[in-house]
Formats: C-alpha cells, structure tokens, sequence
C-alpha cells in the first residue's frame, strides 16, 4: 500500500510541474483551477471508495463531521482541529497543522507560495462534498503556518 | 511530520488509493495537455526524476541502509526494501545479464495502475513511467547512472510487469578543489 511520504512527493511535484509548464501560457490563476479541478476527480472517487459502508447521513451538519473526522483522517492523517459554522451552509475547517504545509518553513517568507499547495486540497473537500450530494465552493487560507482554514459554503439548489 | 502509530490496514488502503488516484489525474491532465504519448512519457520521466532526487533521502533517511557494495545488492535493496516501504510490494529480481549489470523487477501488481485502462488511442502511453524517472534519479543521487525502462506492462496486455534495469557507469563524485 502507498506510503504517506509517496503522496506528499508527487503532490509538490504536480504543483511544481503545473506552475513551471502551464505558467508561461496559463497564467497563475489557471493554474490553481487546475490543481483544483484535479483534485475535484480524486475526491469524487475517494469518498465513493469511503462511504460504501457507512450508514446514509442524517443531514448536512452530519455530513460535514464526516468530512472532519473520517475523511480527513484518511486523506490528511488527523483530524480537523476545529468546525464553525453559521448553520445556514457556511462552514471554516481549521486544520492547525496541516498536512502539505508542515514541510514550509513557518513565519511569513513563504505565506503567499501557500495557495498553490491548497488547492489540490479544496478540489478533494469539493469532490467529495459532490458526490456526497452537496455542491459546494470551497476555499483556503493560511494566515500563520501550517495552519489553514478551510471555509466550505454549500450552494442551495 | 506528525504520524498517527496506530492505523488500520484501511487506513493504508485508502492512501495507496488516494496516490492512484492523483496519480491518475496527473496522467489524465498530462494527456490533455500534450498531443502525443511520446510527450507524456518524456514529461512522466521527467517527474519521476524530481521525485527519485528527493525521495531517495527520505529512503535513506528511514531506511539506515549503508553503502551497497555492488549492482546485485543494489538490485535486492530496491526491491525488498524500497518498493516494500514505498509502495507496499515487493517486487521479485530475475533475469541477470551474463555481466552482472543488468536485471528486471517483475510486479505482480502495480499499486499506481489500480482500477487503470488504457485506452485504445494511447497504445504507446507508458502509464507508469514516473517509477523509471524516480529510480533513475534517485540512483543518480547515490552515484549510480542507470537506465531504466518497461519491458513489459500489465496494462497494455503482458501478463506481468516487468522493469529492466541497466548499469551504465559510476558517477563521480565532483569534490571541489582543494578539498580531497
């Protein structure tokens, strides 16, 4: 089985492959689309391998602890540290050591490289959230390494 | 990197099925944004090299092992060793040439083709080519110029997947002046 480190290697080369290839013709926005979108595919599929054994949800709110606790676990290796939410879609995940920016060195220099590296990420939380039946956008911030918020804000149909 | 001791073997599964799947993404992105197989082959060996130069000091790192004495000992350390912490098989090594320099990894199965087809427009795609850039780089690191290639692949129909592996020559090591 894959090892963890395995992961985080190929995720910092797409993210460097994306931005060196694609920057010259793309532009960094498009860029970051991508990894989104990427991510989008592989959420979708980890969350059908995920929940085929678990019971259905009883709503949202449920939904959204899943993705905190199991979902996280299985993709980040911990849990959210911290869920708010202003029970009307919004939702801030805080994850205060987050997997992919451990490697950064903390402190300031490197804060606005930190989006490249979050966005893969979004696109998982954003994949999985729609197979799970929500569609959602879903955005990251970084304001003190390597600690991130995630704000999940659930589109009503 | 904090890591959690106690996980389940479906803990595990799921993060060889997370790396598939980026990994299969990658491979998608790749194919739509390079016309031909050739293209995607060259920037998957690419990759794989950036990756070896890394991952072969966290293997290091982990790993303890010394300084291999020759080709052969090289070879059952990657198999045994390496592919096992790394992608959780182990890979057996046969078919050694009369000089010793060259042998085959043969894979029972490949973790990042899980769940993978090809399709019949991409007969040339070597799916799995990131594992012959990463071997290649990372042996570049320990002063090894190897050439590494797909002998056979499950994907596109042999039975087993096989990685030929060649010795081409030491590197030296390029100490600055003054400094031997």
């Amino acid at each position: 089985m894959a090892d963890d480190s395995l992961f985080e290697f190929l995720h910092m080369e797409i993210v460097s492959h994306i931005f060196n290839e694609q920057q010259s013709s793309k532009g960094e926005a498009a860029c970051i689309s991508l990894l989104e979108a990427m991510g989008f595919r592989v959420g979708q599929g980890l969350i059908e391998r995920l929940t085929r054994d678990t019971p259905s949800f009883k709503d949202e709110l449920d939904i959204m602890k899943f993705i905190c606790k199991d979902f996280w676990t299985k993709v980040f290796r911990r849990q959210v540290d911290n869920l708010r939410t202003n029970h009307q879609g919004t939702y801030v995940l805080q994850d205060n050591k987050f997997s992919f920016l451990t490697q950064f060195s903390g402190g300031k220099q490197y804060l606005d490289q930190a989006p490249k590296y979050l966005a893969f990420s979004c696109g998982v939380v954003r994949g999985a959230l729609s197979n799970l039946g929500l569609e959602s956008v879903v955005t990251a911030e970084v304001s003190i390494m390597p600690s991130c918020k995630f704000q999940v804000v659930i589109q009503k149909l | 990197m904090s890591r959690q001791s106690n996980r389940t073997t479906d803990s595990k599964k799921m993060n060889s099925e997370l790396f598939t799947l980026t990994y299969g993404a990658l491979v998608t992105q790749l194919c739509k944004d390079y016309e031909n197989d050739e293209e995607v082959n060259k920037q998957l060996d690419k990759m794989g090299y950036n990756i070896g130069v890394r991952l072969i000091e966290d293997f290091l790192a982990r790993s303890s092992i010394g300084r291999c004495q020759d080709f052969r000992e090289t070879a059952d350390i990657i198999a045994k060793v390496a592919f096992k912490m790394y992608l959780g098989i182990t890979p057996s090594v046969t078919n050694w040439s009369p000089g010793g320099d060259e042998f085959s990894l043969i894979l029972e199965n490949n973790p990042l083709a899980d769940f993978v087809e090809l399709p019949d427009n991409h007969s040339t795609l070597i799916y799995s080519n990131l594992l012959c850039g990463a071997l290649r780089g990372a042996l570049e690191m320990v002063q090894m110029a190897v050439d590494v290639k797909f002998a056979q692949d499950s994907l596109r129909g042999d039975n087993v997947t096989e990685i030929r592996m060649k010795f081409i020559k030491r590197i030296e090591e390029n100490l600055p002046a003054g400094e031997e």
